[in-house]
């Protein structure tokens, strides 16, 4: 895509085309709930990524944490004299901190889990794409059955017989969403192998290796990143979801998921906030991101672009 | 079309036969057999009896044939805590959870339609923006997190809904149905519409989309051009026509409901079997686990090879492409 912009001496003569990344930005940020939801993300991700900088106190130090200060509503003051603006949970943590590393617990294992599977369905896929043949059915029968079975099931299976851990999770993650990237890459580079660059690629005598990740793979990346985006945003609810049974993050990484899961007892005797900020939390991450992949959706598909 | 419906039924076994080999697998090499099959607490005598019972000191591939044959005859263990067949116990449980999915498959379909055509047939109004909102939420609202402020307001702070469990019963055919009291239909209530807000989200948008999309047709201008009401319109020529795929996705989508239940089930302790397997996975009562595994991939296989054949009788294109690959 950067070629063009190369040849700027060139272009100019023509009726003067945006460059694509140009045209990209301008599309993306028309709207402005889509501006808005990306300002947020960003805002989630730097919170999630400095959380040991930002919050107020380390809430797994023990030394920082008293058992006098717990339960407290939002914005009561510790005895020490420190705001606890979101309360604090049944073992006295700060809330607020708590939802900072809950944060970046959930963001990152949504986000490994989803490059991971990201590259291994991106491989299959373009592999089933490229040589088609006997290998092409092969893996797109083990894609179809698999998404014949819902996410949360293929989760609970792994998760049951693999048993708790922050690396059993993102296996159970990138099992559930393999599948997608597979049928994505597939649908995608089947429409691109014909077209005449491959032919062209093809005539020069390049290896297979070259014109499937230099050639076929770039163009293939689109609706790559669109599917990307959402699954992300599913990958870190079905985490939260798992974590909240109790059979997703252990208690010494505590999710987002898992923060709500410990509210649960206390919602009951009106203590609503140990369980509802975190899920706020959680909530505007996914909806931020999906808004996000919405705009992506519109500005990447070549059929909507004026 | 014989020849379809044996291919697709072979190729069920083979995925139930596969995923009996990944759950033998997991549960016999990445874990200790011994683990998954004796109860925690039993002493040193009772565990080399297990291993003897079992034939754990035979070679895998025949430990496997057993846990097959085993499984035929329906017996895939006994649970540790409730001492009694893992099959009959999940059976037992199995008709409330189909009561909260079809209350929730109801729902989402009474409350869905009427939205989704309303939005679609005034697409610029604001109450139809809302209502789109309102389904871009219901995609992204984590299930769980949703339940528990669903408690928190109309059982805690109100005081409307009791929060946990089936209620009242009644027995019909051998079956408890809580809809059929008072009592119990205010306990299914709030699960329901718990379990029913993702597919009614997913209603509300092909409702939308599918009347957007008739509403332009000729057959729909010229019916308005008879003179007929407009009432008439929408309930008659507007609704047969958009039923179409919405039906077919809830189909497809049922399964999906049964498997979701289970987090459901977990916040409003509705005593179905997605409470008992997350029971059981807490209380390691493996065999329980095991059983409903099995189960579950059994009746996701039937339920999948059950919407391919209806598919390729409606569909005849389905059948063809499959018989050239």
């Amino acid at each position: 895509m950067e070629v063009l912009q190369n040849e700027d001496g060139r272009t100019e003569k023509f009726s003067k085309p945006d460059p694509p990344l140009q045209r990209f930005l301008e599309n993306f940020f028309e709207s402005k709930v889509s501006t808005g939801a990306f300002a947020v993300l960003l805002l989630i991700l730097i919170l999630g990524l400095f959380a040991p900088l930002i919050s107020p106190t380390d809430p797994y130090d023990l030394a920082q944490v008293d058992v006098m200060d717990s339960r407290l509503e939002p914005g009561s003051k510790s005895y020490t004299g420190m705001t606890y603006w979101l309360g604090t949970d049944g073992a006295g943590r700060d809330l607020l901190s708590a939802i900072l590393y809950g944060l970046r617990t959930s963001l990152s294992v949504g986000v490994l889990s989803g490059l991971i599977a990201l590259a291994i369905g991106g491989a299959f896929g373009l592999i089933a794409a490229y040589f088609g043949g006997k290998v092409e059915t092969l893996i797109m029968r083990v894609v179809d059955i698999q998404l014949g079975f819902p996410a949360i099931l293929v989760a609970l299976v792994l998760v049951a017989l693999l048993g708790k851990g922050v690396d059993k999770i993102i296996v159970a993650l990138v099992v559930v969403q393999w599948a997608y990237y597979a049928r994505t890459v597939r649908g995608s580079a089947l429409v691109e192998r014909r077209k005449e660059y491959i032919e062209a690629a093809t005539c020069l005598a390049l290896s297979h290796q070259r014109i499937v990740f230099r050639h076929l793979l770039p163009n293939c990346l689109p609706p790559l990143i669109v599917v990307g985006t959402l699954q992300t945003a599913h990958a870190i609810s079905l985490e939260a979801t798992l974590s909240f049974l109790g059979i997703g993050l252990p208690i010494t990484e505590p999710s987002l998921g898992l923060l709500i899961a410990n509210g649960f007892e206390y919602m009951l005797s009106q203590r609503y906030w140990i369980s509802f900020f975190p899920g706020i939390a959680l909530l505007i991450t996914i909806v931020s991101i999906n808004l996000v992949g919405d705009q992506l959706r519109d500005v990447l598909n070549p059929r909507l672009q004026k | 079309m014989t020849v379809f419906i044996i291919r697709r039924l072979l190729q069920s076994i083979v995925v139930v036969f596969l995923m009996s080999l990944l759950v033998f697998v997991g549960v016999n090499v990445v874990g200790d057999p011994v683990d998954m099959l004796i109860n925690p607490e039993a002493d040193q005598a009772e565990i080399e009896r297990v291993i003897r019972h079992f034939g754990l000191d035979k070679p895998l591939h025949i430990q496997y044939g057993h846990f097959l044959l085993n499984a035929l005859n329906g017996d895939l263990g006994k649970s540790f805590i409730f001492g009694m067949p893992a099959l009959k116990l999940i059976l037992m449980r199995m008709p409330a959870t189909l009561e909260l999915a079809f209350s929730a498959l109801i729902l989402a379909v009474l409350i869905g339609i009427p939205l989704g055509v309303y939005a679609g047939l005034k697409s610029k109004a604001k109450v139809s923006r809302t209502i789109m909102a309102g389904s871009i939420l219901g995609f992204s609202l984590p299930t769980f997190w949703v339940g528990l402020m669903m408690i928190m307001v109309f059982a805690v702070m109100l005081g409307w809904l009791p929060s946990t469990g089936r209620g009242e019963t009644v027995l019909v055919a051998g079956i408890e149905l809580s809809f059929l009291t008072l009592d119990g239909l205010s306990h299914l209530l709030m699960p329901a519409l718990n379990l029913s807000l993702f597919k009614m989200s997913l209603v509300i948008r092909l409702a939308r989309a599918g009347t957007r999309e008739v509403v332009h047709q000729d057959y729909m201008k010229f019916a308005r051009a008879k003179g007929l009401s407009e009432s008439r319109l929408i309930f008659v020529h507007l609704m047969k026509n958009i039923l179409i795929p919405v039906v077919t996705v809830l189909g497809l989508e049922l399964g999906g409901l049964i498997a979701f239940s289970v987090v459901t089930e977990t916040v409003f302790a509705w005593p179905g079997m997605g409470k008992l397997i997350i029971d059981s996975i807490h209380l390691l009562d493996r065999p329980v686990v095991v059983a409903y595994l099995m189960i579950i991939v059994l009746m996701f296989v039937i339920i999948n090879l059950i919407v391919d054949v209806l598919y390729s009788i409606l569909d005849p294109r389905v059948r063809l492409q499959d018989m050239k690959t």
